[in-house]
């Protein structure tokens, strides 16, 4: 079964992060997409830019603000949601952002 | 250049809907997906369930949390993305406004983040 | 059979089928070897009956997938009842589920209590309490929660959710509902036979020896009679040699953690004749390591309390207003209760009553209530 985590954490505080800390994130990010690779669980990700690279299509409602942003996603293949949480709790993003994991349609 | 289409609907619009608007509604994502394939744009997508299945998890001091619920609650949810390749962003942004979720709900078009190995 | 049968209302349906074939055929053919697994696979095939049935009439829930698992041979026949159960409260605990939903789905599936019943325990109406089950069932279902027991490393994280739980249905039975409390510590029974971890130990034993204390602990005009005041000799016995037992069980481990400590603050009162006689140095010190293991401002509070016991009053008061001029416990009732005791016994009447009505704009349970409003008029 499928499962989509979706990564929120906070884009303005990301300037403020040390040089060194930044590339331990990179290097934790690319370890744990690794690890992943090879226990089979990995399908797909990416890192998206910033919001304010956002564009929106029929926008309604204006945007919402919240202090964290959707800064991206893996797309991972686990049996059931305790599996799912196992691995979404390893992203790095997970130590100082937020994690949300939603099952897949189908 | 890759961007990421994410499609915020009203979920209530989907439980609301009739069967007929319900088909209609699945054969327009079909024809969508089927053109943009054909297209050369289509690199992923996937329909999320709605936002009552999520879970979110965070790590604080070491401890992980696990809650019931999506990050945030708004008034329309993310409900699934297509990833595409598209020239520019005008070539995106024509792309997004043909999902057929724009007609009810809102795309969100985000250009992807390239990284390199640390 | 949810594990079998991966949906909670399936399930249901299918055990109730189940039972009422038992009903009919047991009496004629006589009761089977094994009359649970005959119940289980009765039941497996019963849902498959009204799953073939569904398909006819409306779209299928995926019925394939479903005959896969009930066709499964590699199921043992021979269920491992107390497995099953550890299952079922790890997963209607389960920490994706809402909390609410969390200790609703553990009273109705675990205890079996109506959606009546549970309702009426949480204040609230059976169709809302309703609601919130079927959600639970559907994001076990649709999420795919696991209908099992955590692996080794996710255990001490789940586990406390369970005890959470627990602790919750206890709690919310405390001066009422001794039924509830009553099975919450049915529940605790259980979790220390399944999986007896020191922590599982330690809030039996804390039930156990709250609930010692019942029946001295309210007026029969339903007024609150603080621990001091208490009528020992009708403390149950055998509780409290229960509690203390399990206490001491679960310090054996070495790895006794804060219900084991709170327990352990409880069997120190529950052995000493009266309030004078009671080890005050001993509490305090308990009260210590509780708050160095899992620090908050209401265990300094009950530290604060001990203090007072063992030193005086006016050591109590000042490290109650030190925790109020940080800002926290403002709005806690019992924080202001037990600053109003420390005035009362220096006899400095006009901030007690103060202290009192305070406590008393706060307070929401009635045997409380009442205990702050015959302190006032005492004063």
């Amino acid at each position: 079964m499928k499962f989509l985590c979706l990564i929120y954490q906070e884009e303005k505080q990301e300037p403020n992060v040390p040089r060194d800390q930044v590339e331990q994130a990179k290097k934790d990010y690319w370890a744990f997409a690794e690890g992943i690779k090879k226990s089979g669980n990995y399908v797909g990700s990416h890192g998206l830019q910033h919001t304010d690279q956002a564009t929106t299509v029929r926008v309604r409602n204006g945007k919402i603000s919240t202090t964290e942003q959707l800064g991206g996603y893996f797309l991972i293949e686990a049996k059931d949601l305790n599996d799912a949480i196992q691995v979404a709790a390893r992203i790095p993003s997970a130590k100082w952002g937020s994690i949300e994991v939603r099952p897949i349609w189908g | 250049m890759k961007y990421l289409c994410l499609i915020y609907e009203d979920e209530k619009w989907w439980e609301k809907a009739t069967e007929a608007d319900m088909q209609k509604g699945m054969a327009d994502y079909n024809a969508f997906t089927q053109s943009i394939k054909q297209s050369g744009k289509y690199i992923g997508g996937e329909a999320l369930q709605p936002t009552k299945t999520a879970t979110s998890v965070r790590i604080r001091n070491g401890k992980l949390s696990t809650t019931d619920g999506p990050y945030v609650e708004t008034k329309e949810q993310l409900g699934g993305y297509y990833l595409i390749n598209a020239k520019d962003l005008n070539d995106a942004v024509q792309v997004a406004s043909r999902i057929p979720g724009a007609q009810h709900g809102t795309v969100e078009v985000r250009p992807i983040m390239e990284f390199n190995q640390p | 059979m949810i594990r079998l049968l991966g949906d909670f209302d399936r399930a249901e349906e299918a055990l109730q089928d189940a039972f009422a074939a038992a009903v009919e055929r047991w009496p004629v053919e006589g009761v089977p070897a094994n009359p649970r697994s005959w119940l289980i696979s009765t039941g497996r095939f019963k849902a498959i009956d009204r799953l073939r049935k569904t398909r006819r009439e409306s779209s299928p829930p995926d019925p394939l997938s479903l005959q896969e698992r009930g066709n499964d041979s590699s199921e043992p026949e021979d269920y491992d009842v107390i497995d099953d159960r550890l299952r079922l409260v790890f997963t209607c605990c389960h920490p994706a589920l809402n909390p609410d939903a969390q200790v609703a789905m553990t009273l109705r599936e675990v205890c079996s209590l109506t959606t009546e019943q549970v309702a009426a325990a949480f204040l609230t109406t059976a169709p809302t309490l309703a609601q919130r089950i079927v959600r639970a069932k559907a994001k076990i279902r649709d999420a795919h929660i696991p209908y099992e027991v955590p692996s080794l490393p996710d255990l001490p994280e789940r586990l406390a959710s369970v005890l959470h739980v627990v602790y919750l249905v206890f709690n919310q039975g405390y001066f009422t509902r001794a039924d509830l409390a009553a099975e919450a510590i049915r529940l605790g029974r259980l979790l220390v036979e399944l999986l007896p971890e020191p922590e599982a130990i330690g809030l039996l034993g804390l039930m156990l020896l709250h609930d010692a204390r019942r029946a001295t602990r309210t007026t029969t005009g339903g007024v609150l009679i603080p621990l001091e005041e208490q009528d020992r000799s009708q403390w149950n016995q055998e509780q409290i040699e229960e509690g203390v037992a399990l206490v001491h069980r679960a310090f054996q481990t070495r790895r006794a953690g804060p219900y084991a400590l709170q327990a352990a603050i409880a069997a120190v009162h529950a052995e000493a004749q009266s309030s004078a006689e009671t080890d005050w140095s001993e509490i305090v010190g308990l009260y210590d390591v509780l708050l160095r293991m899992d620090p908050s401002p209401v265990v300094e509070l009950n530290r604060a309390a001990a203090v007072a016991m063992r030193d005086g009053p006016a050591h109590g008061l000042a490290l109650i207003d030190a925790i109020l001029a940080r800002g926290e416990l403002e709005e806690y009732h019992l924080a202001h209760a037990a600053r109003a005791d420390l005035f009362r016994r220096l006899g400095r009447t006009s901030e007690a009553t103060a202290a009192y009505k305070r406590a008393l704009a706060l307070a929401v349970e009635e045997p409380e209530r009442r205990l702050l409003e015959r302190r006032l008029q005492e004063l």
